[in-house]
């Protein structure tokens, strides 16, 4: 990769002061730097800190130190308002639960990150939603209530509304934690080409290993420290399938 | 632009999503709205009703009062009614009339004896507010007719015509020098109940049929309330030099309207009820979003901003209140247009007040008022919700 990164952490820390004083360390200098149409695979326990990096990445925290630079701006420079539209914008969120809103027909949950675009993007949400459900395979089901849906027809109605604006990062937390192995496999498959074919940098955190070895690089995330792993030596795999 | 449109859209998705909560929530918005978009309402109404009740006894307002200071007896009424005329004309006094207290007796069937009588100028049912509850008022023309009309109540027709309904042109003998037959043309609405036998007659007609009873006892005119207390003093001027001797007597100030504490008592229920309907509203909102962190955290995470959530929130509530405020209103002018009006003030109205849009506005104005309010404090918590812990809630 020569391109300059869409993502790039530097030395980033983040901690949280505990109730009876003192600090929790999530993160200890963690470095990443992810390009455009690149997948990246984050493994590690639970507790380790995968989410709030994700956050981080995401825009949705901020880091307690180190640098951040999104397309090279850094981030610690854009305001609130700036950073929710970059957020908006740039971003695409997969969540293990889906975080469907309930109470709302596929088609509106997949139109309402629109809610928040401007322009023709604004005006035409729901062609657009209706769009984006037909290419993840349920243009059958526009008008069905999330509670109606299989769990992975629910995770694919999540994916199309992380895809719905055409974000330049995907950030897939746990995508595939709710569901069954090829179903998850399925969801995978549909992740990586939506990624590929838009170009999108797409970062996974998984516990799966069969899920984090079907990105480009993998990194483990233990007591806030992010190494890079390889999952083609077995000593790796046996290392890593024990925590 | 899309901003705007956006969190609209967004408000009245959550609100259709929520229906049967934001119902529930409404229903005492609603019914509050009613409450003081109704009163504000009939409180104009009664207004009016009193209004017009003091204009009946009193003369529209301004009304000044003219009283004879010569000397007594009668007068030529041809001379003096010529005379008043020009006096108004050079004013543009458009309506003014005599009053003449009238001791005649009054002959019908068997009975006869003396009906509280008077004789006026056509002029007097305007300027009195008149009402004649069948048949008509007296015209112009009527002071062509061959013999006396009158305008006179129920009792006077029970008492005199045998009970006859106006329509059949009953008939009562006024005992003058020279009797003569007059004819009942209007029946008045009685001012209180078991009013006496009352009638009113034309004062061309007392002059010509009983001369010897044509004494104008006093004038009323009908002027400008900005001009009245001025004209007061030229018309009594004016009239005196005219060979008419009258002392005219300075507006009075119009007795209270509507009592100004009675109004505020009854703003202040429906104020209260609209508070009681805002505080029910703010629970129910206060509890939607604590239910609804996780959403609120998931839309933060599609690039909602912090003031784009508040509004959103603020905005679900005044949505809310603005339709209950519709409903509410909408309710109120059914309740107001269908109030049996001279049951409730105890009078007919004569130019009953349309549906004042000050009301409708007030009752509208309260309803978003009290959605902001309501909405203000779950929008602060919306805002206030750290986002990470919003999207794991």
């Amino acid at each position: 990769m020569t391109a300059a990164p869409l993502v790039d952490l530097r030395a980033v820390t983040r901690h949280v002061p505990l109730p009876g004083g003192g600090e929790l360390r999530i993160l200890r200098g963690v470095t990443l730097s992810v390009h455009a149409g690149e997948h990246v695979a984050v493994v590690g326990r639970s507790g380790t800190g995968k989410s709030t990096l994700l956050n981080i990445l995401g825009l949705l925290d901020s880091p307690t130190s180190g640098e951040y630079e999104l397309e090279g701006v850094p981030v610690e420079r854009l305001g609130a308002r700036a950073r929710a539209r970059r957020r908006g914008d740039d971003f695409g969120f997969v969540f293990q639960q889906f975080n469907l809103l309930a109470g709302r027909t596929a088609l509106e949950n997949v139109a309402a990150p629109l809610l928040y675009a401007r322009g023709r993007r604004f005006w035409s949400r729901r062609r657009l939603a209706a769009q984006m459900l037909e290419r993840v395979g349920l243009g059958e089901r526009l008008d069905t209530m999330p509670e109606k849906l299989s769990g992975g027809e629910q995770q694919r109605v999540a994916i199309a509304r992380a895809l719905v604006r055409g974000p330049r990062v995907i950030l897939a937390d746990e995508p595939t934690g709710a569901l069954d192995v090829e179903t998850g496999r399925a969801v995978m498959d549909l992740l990586d080409d939506a990624a590929r074919r838009t170009g999108a940098a797409l970062v996974t955190i998984t516990h799966d290993l069969a899920i984090a070895a079907r990105a480009d690089r993998q990194f483990r995330l233990a007591d806030g420290v992010l190494v890079p792993i390889d999952l083609e030596t077995p000593a790796t795999v046996i290392e890593v399938g024990a925590l | 632009m899309t901003g705007l449109v956006g969190a609209v859209l967004e408000a009245w998705d959550e609100l259709r999503v929520h229906r049967v909560r934001v119902l529930l929530a409404l229903v005492g918005v609603a019914v509050a709205v009613t409450a003081i978009t109704g009163v504000t309402a009939a409180v104009t109404m009664l207004g009016q009703a009193m209004q017009e009740q003091n204009e009946r006894d009193m003369g529209r307002d301004v009304t000044l009062s003219a009283w004879s200071t010569g000397p007594g007896g009668t007068q030529d009424a041809a001379a003096l009614d010529a005379t008043v005329d020009a006096v108004a004309a050079r004013y543009d006094i458009s309506y003014h009339s005599v009053e003449s207290w009238v001791q005649l007796g009054v002959q019908g069937g068997t009975t006869e004896m003396l009906p509280d009588l008077m004789a006026v100028d056509p002029a007097y049912g305007t300027i009195m507010r008149t009402d004649v509850v069948a048949g008509r008022w007296f015209t112009d023309r009527d002071a062509e007719q061959l013999g006396p009309v009158l305008v006179a109540n129920r009792a006077f027709l029970d008492e005199y015509a045998g009970g006859a309904a106006v329509a059949e042109h009953p008939q009562v003998r006024l005992l003058g020098e020279t009797p003569v037959t007059a004819t009942v043309v209007g029946e008045l609405r009685a001012r209180w109940p078991d009013e006496g036998p009352r009638a009113l007659m034309l004062f061309d007609h007392l002059a010509r049929w009983a001369p010897e009873q044509a004494r104008a006892d006093s004038y009323r005119f009908w002027v400008p309330p900005e001009t009245a207390t001025d004209l007061a003093a030229v018309l009594s001027r004016d009239l005196t030099a005219a060979g008419v001797p009258m002392q005219v007597d300075p507006p009075y100030d119009q007795p209270f309207v509507m009592d100004r504490a009675l109004q505020w008592v009854v703003l202040g229920v429906g104020g209260f009820a609209l508070l009681l309907g805002g505080l029910g509203l703010l629970n129910i909102s206060l509890v939607t979003v604590r239910y609804r962190i996780r959403e609120i955290g998931i839309r933060r995470s599609f690039g909602a901003t912090g003031g784009r959530v508040f509004f959103g929130v603020l905005m679900e509530s005044v949505v809310a209140t603005t339709v209950a405020g519709v409903v509410g209103v909408v309710a109120a002018v059914a309740v107001v247009k269908n109030i049996p009006v001279e049951a409730v003030f105890g009078t007919a109205l004569q130019d009953e007040p349309g549906f004042p849009f000050s009301a409708a506005l007030t009752g509208m104005a309260c309803a978003v008022a009290v959605g902001a309010l309501a909405g203000l404090i779950p929008a602060v918590y919306a805002v206030r919700v750290k986002v990470i812990d919003a999207i794991r809630y």
